[in-house]
């Protein structure tokens, strides 16, 4: 559901008329630039309590600038939540769903866009569906019948759920592209004697390699931010999600507020990396996902 | 169908045999059992007993479900109403006024700015606003005393008077990036000539913000609302990390209303029931607003 980009997608350059400028335009300006710092402030203060003393914090309170940089809280948080490898549960995690999430859309989305078969109209609806339904109405069957195939508390489990649940979207959204794929290229493959299964690998996907990635963001990040799912399936300290791992420790101890901020700077750290390094990827979904 | 496309179509079938089959496993299944588990008393252990309906009489006498879609309402209107109306404001001023006036980059700044909380894991959302809304600790209450404001410090989330509005609170700030994001994308297909056309006619600002800029992106406008409304319907993990329903009930809605008799009270059939409505809501509604789009798409 988080469509996003970051940059104003290509239009004619604005030119700014420097001499139609006055104090109206300024002031709107200004009210914007206070919204801004409204809506970033959260963050900042996090960022800046996170490397304050216990002490420092106490005395001069939330707004003023560490006296020195204290790495204290955020290295104590890291090594008590075993934070590396939470990190590593979720990336692994996230990526095989990324990757196996594209392909079971593309497999999906080739036998509804390109094949057309029949009755492709109720599966576009049967996996609309399934991205529609609350998880909580899929949750305890599935927690019964992990632990009845030992499948309960593993990473595998969530793979395969999450996996099921965002290709569904990806099914959604492929088919929309597929269905207006360029049948010269299909043709001009069979012409040359490749069957279906040659013609997708070799003129479908890579065709269409720009909505997959963004697919592949997608799923990326929609996987590393779950919560529910997760926080109901992983349950042993070495399974957890990096969200599991801090929502859990948030709502069961009391912490110290410089404590707080660091696991929030850590939590908040690895989204913020992907938002840097998608970027791009992510200007471009908004053009995939664009509504017709 | 032509005869030509027909022949090859088929075959195609064969691709859609591992998302049929997993699909079953991961969504059939489970929501058949839910609804079927839904009539029966069950603790999790031994097989359920059916009950019939009761547990949808005893859902529609219970308060507390009531109260949490009571809860619903306001959240609908932090999550999906005002973010909405606030996002139209901002789209268009910086679409129309920023972009013009001061160059892209400002406006793409700005965007950017306002987006950032929706990347975040809402776990991690949680935690920054449980810190600074905590009444000992917290930086909000703190910051109030310094600034002379001492007398109007709060328990935000652990006082039944104000929890619930606290959580509405962050819920805007967590939600205005994406309406913003998705509306000024709406935006780059109305051509500039519209507008231009609109100034020599002497139109207000306000004219051109209702005729053109509403007009021309009312198709996001109802994905927005859409999406917004389901999420707010769906609200978990912020619930769960800043106020686990509390206090006494205060900010409980469906979905932490089912896992706590899921996984706290062993009330497996309970928990089925109120899943079940939700999930009879949630569609309900996707499906009268993809009714009001195309009928709006038609005229």
């Amino acid at each position: 559901m988080t469509v996003t980009a970051t940059r104003t997608p290509s239009r004619a350059p604005a030119k700014p008329s420097l001499r139609e400028r006055h104090p109206g335009r300024f002031l709107v300006l200004a009210l914007l630039l206070v919204l801004l710092l409204l809506m970033v402030a959260p963050l900042l203060v996090v960022a800046v309590n996170a490397v304050k003393s216990p002490a420092d914090y106490a005395s001069n309170g939330p707004l003023s600038v560490p006296t020195h940089l204290h790495w204290d809280g955020i290295v104590d948080f890291w090594n008590r939540v075993d934070f590396g490898l939470k990190l590593l549960n979720s990336f692994i995690t996230s990526l095989v769903v990324a990757v196996l999430g594209v392909v079971l859309s593309v497999l999906n989305a080739y036998a509804l866009g390109i094949g057309r078969v029949r009755g492709r109209a109720w599966f576009l609806v049967f996996f609309l569906v399934a991205n529609l339904l609350p998880q909580e109405v899929l949750v305890y069957p599935l927690y019964y019948l992990s632990k009845q195939i030992g499948l309960y508390d593993s990473l595998f489990s969530i793979i395969i759920i999450f996996t099921v649940i965002q290709s569904a979207f990806g099914t959604y959204l492929l088919t929309s592209v597929y269905t207006e794929f360029p049948r010269e290229l299909l043709d001009a493959a069979s012409v040359d004697g490749a069957g279906k299964w040659r013609a997708l690998w070799r003129v479908v996907v890579p065709v269409s390699r720009p909505t997959l990635a963004v697919l592949f963001t997608f799923f990326f990040i929609w996987t590393w931010n779950e919560f529910f799912l997760p926080l109901i399936f992983l349950i042993s300290n070495d399974n957890q999600t990096v969200p599991v791992a801090l929502g859990v420790l948030q709502s069961d101890r009391m912490m110290d507020a410089t404590t707080t901020s660091a696991s929030a700077l850590i939590g908040i750290a690895p989204a913020m990396v992907f938002f840097l390094i998608f970027q791009r990827t992510l200007t471009r979904g908004i053009a995939a996902g664009a509504i017709k | 169908m032509a005869g030509n496309s027909n022949t090859r179509s088929r075959g195609y079938g064969l691709y859609l045999i591992p998302g049929i089959i997993a699909s079953t496993a991961v969504i059939v299944v489970p929501l058949v059992m839910t609804v079927y588990i839904s009539f029966t008393r069950w603790t999790g252990i031994g097989s359920p007993r059916w009950i019939g309906a009761d547990n949808y009489t005893r859902l529609f006498a219970d308060a507390n479900f009531w109260a949490s879609f009571g809860h619903i309402i306001l959240l609908i209107v932090a999550m999906a109403v005002v973010p909405t109306l606030l996002g139209l404001v901002l789209a268009a001023v910086l679409f129309d006024h920023v972009a013009k006036h001061f160059g892209d980059r400002w406006a793409a700044v700005l965007r950017s700015g306002y987006y950032l909380p929706q990347v975040l894991p809402v776990a991690v959302t949680g935690i920054i606003w449980g810190w600074i809304l905590h009444p000992s600790y917290g930086a909000l209450n703190k910051i109030m005393d310094a600034v002379g404001l001492g007398s109007l410090t709060r328990n935000w989330l652990g006082d039944p008077k104000y929890a619930l509005y606290s959580v509405m609170a962050v819920m805007i700030w967590f939600q205005l990036g994406y309406p913003v994001v998705m509306f000024m994308s709406g935006l780059q297909r109305i051509d500039p000539e519209l507008y231009e056309a609109a100034d020599l006619d002497g139109a207000t600002w306000w004219q051109r913000f209702r005729r053109i800029t509403v007009a021309m992106i009312r198709p996001e406008l109802y994905v927005v609302l859409v999406t917004t409304t389901i999420a707010s319907l769906k609200i978990f993990g912020q619930i769960f990390v800043l106020t686990r329903g509390g206090p006494s009930n205060a900010t409980l809605v469906p979905s932490y209303f089912a896992y706590k008799n899921f996984f706290e009270k062993a009330q497996v059939g309970y928990g089925s029931a109120i899943a079940t409505v939700l999930t009879v809501l949630i569609v309900v509604l996707a499906v009268v607003f993809l009714r009001l789009q195309n009928r709006a798409e038609r005229s």
